[in-house]
C-alpha cells in the first residue's frame, strides 16, 4: 500500500493542475464567503442569523473545485491512457484505487483546513462592521464556541467527503467530462428537485438523503430543531454516498479492462 | 531523359470550402456522437417529467389565521381591471354617487391591531384570537370612490395609510404619495375626492381650508352611478427576512368626522358592510362602522392591492430545466474539449484553417440543437404542468399569451446561451472538467444557494444581478409593487432585474466568452 500511496502521491503533486486545484479552492471559497458576509447587514436581516453558517457559505462553491480535484485524479488517466501503465504497475487494483483516495483525500483534508479558517476569519473580520455585533446579540465568531468548531471540522471533512465521492463516480464512468456532470448534478439537485416537489414530507426525505443537503447541516450552529437532518447524521449521509460511490468504481475497476 | 509523372489529381471539382460546409461539418460531429444525442434527448425528457412531477398533486394550502384550519381548495382571486390578480376586501361605508361631486372628511384618528404570533398547538378555529395594539405601514383609511361593491372592480381612493403618508391609489396598482406623516389626535387629516365624468382627484389638507392635491387618476369607462364613502383596510404582516413563513392578519380602526358631500347624491342613508368577506386572505375581525352624531368610527382588515403570494406561475413547472442546463453544459464543453483530448482538433483546423469560422460553426450548430430540444420540451412541459396545477386546484397567476411565450422561449434560450458558455469556456480552458464546473457554478450554483436559502435576501439579489444565473429572470412573471410588504426574493419568484434585462447579463456572459475563445484559439497552437 506504501508504495502505492507514494506512486499515486508522486503522480498528484507533479501534475500542473493539481496546484492551481489546490489554490482554486481556497480562492473561491473564501472568494464567495467574503462577498456574502459583505453583503449582508444585521439592519436588512435582524436576529437569528447563522454567523457560522453564514461565514461558511464558499463550501457551496469550493466543493465544486474540490469534486475536480477527486474526478480529474482518475478521469485524466483514462483520458491520456496512463489507466494502463498504472495498473501494468500496481494488478492490485483495489489498491490504485484505495491510494487514490487516501492521497487526494488528504490533500483536500489539508486544503480543506486552510479555506474554512480563511472563511471564518474573514466572517470574524467582516461581520462586527456589518452591524452584528454584540450590541445586536451577536458573538464574534471564535473556534472556542463548540457548535463553531464542529461547524469548521464538519466542512473540512465534507469537502474531503465529496472528493471521495468525485473519485467514485468517475472511478465508475472513466471520464472527467461525465464524471463531473454527475457529480454536480448529485450535489446541487437534490436541494432543487427538493424545492418543487409536493409535500413537506417528500421534500424532507429528499433533504435527507441529498448528499449536500444532508451533508451542510454540518455547518448549522443555531435552530439545529428545524433542520432535515442532524449534523453528523448528515455528515453520515454523504459518507454514505462516497463509500458507496467508492465501492461501485471499485468493482467496475475491477471488472472491467481499463 | 527520364519522364517526369504528372502527380495524381482527382477528377472530381474542388470542394466548396464555405461556412456552409464548416457548418455541415460540425453538425455531423454533433449528431454522429451517440453520448451526446442520447443525453440531449433524455435532459429535453427530463424538463417534460419534471414538469409533472412538480405539479402532480401539488396543493397550495391556504390559512385564514393561525389557528384556523389550513384549507385546500382553488382560492377565489379577483382580477382587477388590468387583468391582473388582486386582493379587494376592506371596510366599507358607502352611498351611491349619480353623476358628478366630491366628498370630504377629516380623519381624527388611525390605530391597529395585530394579530399575537401564536404558537402552533391552538387548533381551535373559533378560539378568540389574541391580539395586540400596532398599526402595520400600509394600513389604509381614507375615501374610496369605486364602480360597486364587487371585488375587482374599479375604483380611486385617497387615504392615510399606517406610515406611508398620504396616498393617492387607483385600479390597484397605481400609488400616487402625497405628504409623508402619521395621524394622531392633535394631527388630524383633511381628505376631499372628488369625481367629474370618469376623472377622480384627490387632494389633502392640514387644517381644512388649505388644500393640496395629490394626484388624479382616470378611471375608463366608469359608470355614472357610483358607490362612494368611507373605507378602512389592514393588510397582512410577514415576519421579514422569512420568505416562507405564514402570514398573520391584523385590523385597523379609523375615526372620521366633518364629512361634507356635494353635487349629486341621491338622499339616501349610509350603508356599511364589508367587502370580499369571507375570502380566504388572513383577516383579523370582519370589520364594521359605527355612527353617531356625524362621527364614523370604521375598523377592517384586509387590502386593496395587487394578490401576492396566492397561486403558480409558469416557473414552477419549470424545475427540471436545471437538469437540463447541467446536461447542455457537459455536452457544449465536450463539443470542443474532446477534439483537443483525441487531437482532432488538428485535422479540424487543417480542414479549415479561419479559426473563428470554425468556433462560430461549433456555436451555431450546438446553440441550435439545445435550443430545440429545449423549446420543444418546455412548450411540453410548461402547459402540462400549468394543466396538472389546475386539476388540482391551484390558481394560476393570469399571464399574457406573450409572457408566456417568452418563458418557453426564453428558457430554451437559457439553455443554448449555457451550452454555448460551455462551449467557449471548454476552448479557453482545454480541459473539460474545469470548463464544466466553471460554467456549472456560474449558472446553476447562484439558484441553488437562493433557492436552499442557504444566502440571506440582499446576497442573492446581487448574486442574480451579477452573475449568468442573472438570465433566469426571463422566467419572472409576476411584478414587485412598493406599496404591497412582501418578501419580493427570487425564491419567491421575483427577480432583482427585468425579465429582458436578466436575458442580457446572460447574453453578454455569452458574447464575452465566445470573444475570449475567438482570440485564444486564433493565437494558440492548437
Amino acid at each position: 500500500m506504501r508504495p502505492a500511496v507514494r506512486a499515486e502521491w508522486t503522480k498528484l503533486r507533479t501534475v500542473v493542475g493539481t496546484s492551481w486545484l489546490v489554490l482554486g479552492t481556497i480562492v473561491v471559497t473564501v472568494t464567495l464567503s467574503a462577498f456574502v458576509v459583505t453583503a449582508e447587514s444585521s439592519a436588512n436581516t435582524g436576529a437569528g442569523v447563522d454567523l457560522t453558517k453564514l461565514s461558511l457559505t464558499g463550501i457551496y462553491l469550493g466543493q465544486a473545485v474540490v469534486a475536480v480535484l477527486g474526478v480529474v485524479a482518475i478521469g485524466s488517466e483514462y483520458g491520456f491512457g496512463v489507466m494502463r501503465s498504472t495498473l501494468a504497475a500496481m494488478p492490485r487494483r483495489s489498491t490504485v484505487l484505495a491510494a487514490k483516495a487516501v492521497v487526494v483525500g488528504g490533500l483536500v483534508l489539508a486544503t480543506g483546513t486552510f479555506a474554512v479558517g480563511a472563511c471564518l476569519l474573514a466572517g470574524r473580520l467582516i461581520l462586527p462592521r456589518h452591524g452584528f455585533t454584540a450590541a445586536h446579540g451577536y458573538a464574534l465568531l471564535s473556534f472556542a464556541s463548540g457548535p463553531t468548531l464542529r461547524a469548521a471540522a464538519g466542512s473540512v471533512l465534507y469537502l474531503a467527503l465529496v472528493a471521495l465521492l468525485s473519485l467514485g463516480v468517475a472511478a465508475s464512468v472513466r471520464s472527467s467530462a461525465a464524471g463531473i456532470g454527475i457529480v454536480l448534478g448529485l450535489l446541487y439537485l437534490f436541494p432543487i428537485v427538493a424545492a418543487v416537489i409536493p409535500g413537506a414530507h417528500w421534500q424532507r426525505h429528499l433533504q435527507q438523503i441529498g448528499p449536500m443537503t444532508a451533508g451542510l447541516a454540518i455547518q448549522a450552529t443555531t435552530n439545529l430543531r428545524s433542520l432535515p437532518i442532524g449534523p453528523w447524521a448528515g455528515l453520515g449521509v454523504l459518507a454514505a454516498w462516497a463509500a458507496g460511490a467508492l465501492i461501485v468504481g471499485g468493482l467496475l475497476l475491477w471488472l472491467r479492462d481499463a | 531523359m527520364s519522364d517526369t509523372t504528372t502527380p495524381y489529381r482527382s477528377g472530381l471539382p474542388n470542394g466548396r470550402a464555405g461556412f456552409a460546409q464548416t457548418l455541415r461539418a460540425e453538425g455531423t460531429k454533433l449528431r454522429t456522437v451517440r453520448g451526446w444525442v442520447i443525453a440531449l434527448v433524455v435532459a429535453g425528457l427530463l424538463i417534460v417529467v419534471m414538469a409533472a412531477v412538480a405539479t402532480f398533486h401539488r396543493q397550495n394550502t391556504f390559512q385564514a389565521s393561525p389557528g384556523s384550519p389550513v384549507v385546500v381548495a382553488h382560492p377565489f382571486v379577483p382580477q382587477g381591471p388590468g387583468g391582473e390578480a388582486v386582493t379587494d376586501t376592506f371596510s366599507f361605508v358607502h352611498r351611491p354617487l349619480a353623476g358628478d361631486g366630491s366628498i370630504t372628511v377629516r380623519v381624527g384618528s388611525l390605530t391597529g391591531l395585530l394579530a399575537q404570533s401564536s404558537t402552533s398547538h391552538s387548533t381551535s378555529a373559533d378560539a378568540q384570537q389574541a391580539t395586540r395594539p400596532g398599526l402595520v405601514p400600509w394600513a389604509k383609511a381614507g375615501l374610496i370612490v369605486k364602480e360597486g361593491t364587487k371585488q375587482g372592480s374599479p375604483y380611486a381612493a385617497i387615504m392615510v395609510t399606517g406610515s406611508h403618508g398620504v396616498r393617492l391609489q387607483y385600479d390597484y396598482t397605481h400609488d400616487v404619495a402625497g405628504s409623508p406623516g402619521t395621524i394622531a389626535a392633535a394631527a388630524p387629516r383633511w381628505l376631499r375626492l372628488s369625481r367629474s365624468g370618469d376623472l377622480l382627484t384627490g387632494y389633502e389638507s392640514a387644517d381644512g381650508a388649505q388644500w393640496t392635491r395629490v394626484g388624479s387618476a382616470r378611471l375608463a369607462g366608469l359608470s355614472e352611478t357610483v358607490q362612494a364613502g368611507l373605507f378602512v383596510t389592514s393588510p397582512e404582516t410577514r415576519p421579514s427576512a422569512q420568505a416562507f413563513s405564514s402570514p398573520s392578519g391584523s385590523s385597523a380602526s379609523a375615526v372620521f368626522d366633518h364629512v361634507d358631500l356635494r353635487g349629486q347624491w341621491p338622499e339616501q342613508s349610509w350603508s356599511g358592510g364589508v367587502v370580499g368577506a369571507g375570502t380566504m386572505t388572513p383577516t383579523l375581525t370582519s370589520g364594521g362602522y359605527h355612527q353617531s352624531d356625524g362621527t364614523f368610527t370604521v375598523s377592517g382588515s384586509g387590502d386593496i392591492a395587487p394578490a401576492v403570494d396566492v397561486g403558480s406561475t409558469p416557473a414552477d413547472t419549470l424545475a427540471g430545466m436545471f437538469v437540463g442546463l447541467i446536461v447542455v453544459i457537459v455536452v457544449g464543453a465536450l463539443f470542443m474539449t474532446a477534439e483537443y483530448r483525441r487531437g482532432l482538433i488538428r485535422t479540424t483546423l487543417a480542414a479549415t484553417p479561419r479559426r473563428g469560422r470554425v468556433l462560430a460553426a461549433k456555436a451555431l450548430v450546438l446553440g441550435a440543437a439545445t435550443f430545440a430540444v429545449g423549446l420543444v420540451a418546455t412548450a411540453i412541459a410548461v402547459p402540462l404542468g400549468e394543466h396538472l396545477l389546475r386539476v388540482n386546484g391551484n390558481y394560476l397567476y393570469p399571464v399574457s399569451v406573450f409572457s408566456s411565450v417568452r418563458v418557453v422561449a426564453g428558457t430554451a434560450g437559457l439553455l443554448a446561451l449555457a451550452a454555448i458558455i460551455a462551449l467557449a469556456v471548454g476552448t479557453l480552458l482545454r480541459r473539460s472538467a474545469v470548463a464544466i464546473v466553471a460554467v456549472i457554478a456560474a449558472i446553476v450554483l447562484p439558484n441553488v444557494l437562493v433557492i436552499t436559502a442557504a444566502l440571506p435576501l440582499t446576497a442573492s439579489q446581487w448574486l442574480l444581478r451579477l452573475t449568468p444565473a442573472a438570465g433566469l429572470a426571463i422566467q419572472q412573471t409576476l411584478r414587485a409593487y412598493p406599496q404591497v410588504d412582501y418578501v419580493y426574493s427570487p425564491a419567491t419568484g421575483y427577480f432583482p432585474l427585468a425579465p429582458w434585462a436578466g436575458f442580457a447579463v446572460l447574453c453578454a456572459y455569452a458574447a464575452l466568452a465566445l470573444g475570449l475563445a475567438a482570440l485564444a484559439l486564433r493565437r494558440r497552437d492548437a
